[in-house]
């Protein structure tokens, strides 16, 4: 990986931690040991059960699958470059793993040029996927159109939530 | 007469002509039905009733075409049910300008024979007779082949109420959606379920004998394009490339399907596909969208949707490929051209002011009429008689169909289906 690729990922993944104020990736305070919050077991003996040291934290946890767009764009939104840019980095230092990207669109407009828009949407984060480092091979696409949407309804909020691609771990 | 009277009366004249012309259209948007009269049909045979109200049939074919007002039974002064037995006096009194009058004879335990005549009650004469064979299986579609006899001759256009549309629907169920692929007849009834998968079934297409169907299949969440035969359901698929395999149309000689292919890179264009050989030929390159390709009646070009110049619009292309040359100019957002039958309209999905409806366009003028008033309609086809359309709208959540003549003035809502009915696709006729 070029080192300029590698300063972007972690660059954007500081941004994103910054963003969403997500403490999974960079721990905020590395010297508190009581790390893991309300959910750490403590027992009544004192100090930690399991000796010296720390909990890793789940790589996966708070990465978000699915990626919203605006009306009849697939340009992935700034806010969610860094979220593209997690999913990036994690598959290209895992070249085993493989993911599929499912393409959608809102129910407006015609059913077969509403493929298209999925597909379009699809393309456009594995293109990103891909100019991170991302395998080809790692990836493949598939569109629903407005076949497969999220919400049934047909208010703008519906629409805005069926705009989307659903990045799914294959392997 | 001085001349400036003169101008007055010919603008009377005129207005006079205006103000008519719109009563015609004011009647609950729709053209003065003609009164007619079908009698109820007589039976001889062994069950105390004939196995289907063959008159009933009839009478709910011509009301709905929106064009006859068939009178209520109570109103008959006669019921006769040979011709020779038809007053024309009686008629003309209440007023309907044709008569139909029949029976079904039983000739064996399921073998009858369905007669009837059409009189024209002012010029006194059969305007049309015939009598055709049937079984309980096949007297409904008899009766709907009387009906279009019978509205061919009053009305000079071609009767559908024989064809068939097929539509998908989706249903909710507990653990997600069923799509099922189902043939009816063009009246709702007769639903026969052709394909089912928790998969999305996509854009059926008939085949120019109106014996097979084409269609997408998102079959182990992939698409591809399968070509089923109706009447034994076997099926075979004849498209799964990488990527998006869609939008399938038969080639009027149904050697070929014209489908889009997306690739691995997702670049949406449209190809010829061989059905034999499997072979495909590339018709557009182009970065854009390409898809929805159909072709013209006389094979020369295909229409298809296209956002190269930003937006959807429509083109058409040579069959044999070349430059396509863009057709829709009006509006934002024209997309899922399909021709008229016979080669002179073009119905699409058209933005009118944020609301997704169905336009027709006439080729020769290029102006453009929009038929529908959802706000989201979608998937025009045309009848095989060029007069009506079929397409769906939305109502709350679930997609009904409705069917409007092409001048716009009749539109009917068809009740079919469960749950949420959508892209209904007309067929072409019969062919015996």
């Amino acid at each position: 990986m070029s080192q300029f690729k590698f300063f972007a990922i972690v660059t954007l993944a500081a941004l994103l931690s910054g963003c969403q104020g997500n403490p999974s990736i960079d721990d905020p305070d590395p010297t508190d040991t009581t790390y893991g919050g309300d959910s750490a077991n403590t027992g009544g003996m004192g100090g930690d059960p399991y000796g010296e040291g720390e909990y890793i934290p789940d790589p996966y946890e708070g990465l978000q699958m699915i990626i919203y767009f605006e009306f009849d764009s697939s340009e992935v939104r700034p806010q969610d470059q860094a979220l593209v840019a997690r999913h990036a980095s994690q598959l290209s230092e895992n070249s085993r793993y493989q993911v599929r990207l499912e393409g959608h669109a809102d129910e407006r407009g015609s059913r077969e040029y509403n493929i298209g828009l999925g597909e379009r949407r699809s393309q456009s984060i594995r293109q990103m996927l891909m100019i991170q480092g991302v395998g080809a091979a790692q990836i493949s696409t598939v569109s629903f159109g407005e076949e497969r949407p999220a919400s049934d309804g047909n208010t703008e909020n519906d629409y805005a939530q069926n705009r989307r691609v659903e990045i799914t771990y294959t392997n | 007469m001085p001349k400036n009277l003169r101008l007055i009366v010919l603008l009377l004249a005129l207005v006079g002509a205006e103000a008519n012309a719109e009563l015609v259209i004011d009647v609950q948007g729709v053209a003065q039905p003609t009164p007619v009269a079908i009698v109820p049909f007589g039976w001889d045979g062994s069950a105390p009733t004939m196995p289907l109200d063959v008159a009933a049939v009839i009478t709910k074919d011509l009301q709905r075409s929106g064009r006859f007002a068939p009178i209520a039974e109570r109103d008959m002064l006669q019921k006769p049910t040979d011709g020779s037995d038809v007053d024309f006096q009686d008629w003309g009194f209440v007023g309907v300008e044709a008569v139909v009058v029949g029976k079904v004879v039983q000739t064996g335990a399921n073998a009858y024979t369905l007669q009837f005549q059409l009189f024209d009650v002012f010029g006194r004469r059969q305007l049309v007779g015939y009598r055709m064979p049937a079984s309980r299986g096949t007297m409904r579609g008899a009766a709907h082949r009387a009906a279009d006899m019978i509205y061919e001759k009053l009305t000079g256009i071609k009767g559908v109420f024989g064809t068939k549309v097929v539509y998908v629907t989706a249903e909710q169920q507990s653990d997600g959606r069923l799509y099922s692929l189902i043939v009816s007849d063009q009246d709702g009834e007769n639903e026969n379920k052709i394909m089912e998968s928790t998969d999305p079934i996509m854009s059926p297409a008939w085949s120019p004998d109106s014996r097979q169907l084409a269609y997408v299949s998102f079959e182990g969440s992939k698409s591809s394009i399968f070509i089923q035969t109706l009447r034994s359901g076997n099926r075979f698929q004849v498209s799964n490339q990488p990527g998006i395999n869609g939008a399938p149309s038969f080639s009027p000689d149904g050697r070929k399907l014209v489908v889009t292919l997306g690739g691995v890179n997702g670049n949406l264009d449209i190809y010829v596909l061989d059905i034999t050989s499997r072979r495909t030929r590339r018709l557009t390159t182009h970065r854009a969208i390409d898809t929805e390709g159909t072709w013209s009646p006389d094979g020369q070009s295909i229409y298809f949707t296209s956002d190269r110049s930003g937006g959807p619009q429509v083109y058409r292309i040579s069959a044999d490929g070349g430059t396509p040359e863009r057709i829709t100019f009006e509006g934002s957002y024209n997309a899922r051209p399909r021709l008229s039958p016979d080669g002179t309209r073009l119905a699409m999905v058209h933005n009118d002011r944020g609301n997704f409806r169905i336009a027709v366009m006439n080729l020769e003028r290029r102006d453009l009429l929009i038929l529908s008033s959802g706000r989201q309609d979608e998937s025009p086809s045309f009848a095989p008689n060029s007069d009506i359309l079929i397409y769906a709208t939305r109502e709350g959540r679930d997609g009904v169909l409705e069917t409007v003549s092409a001048d716009g003035l009749i539109r009917q809502k068809m009740a079919s289906g469960r749950g949420d009915v959508r892209e209904p696709v007309w067929s072409p006729f019969a062919r015996f």
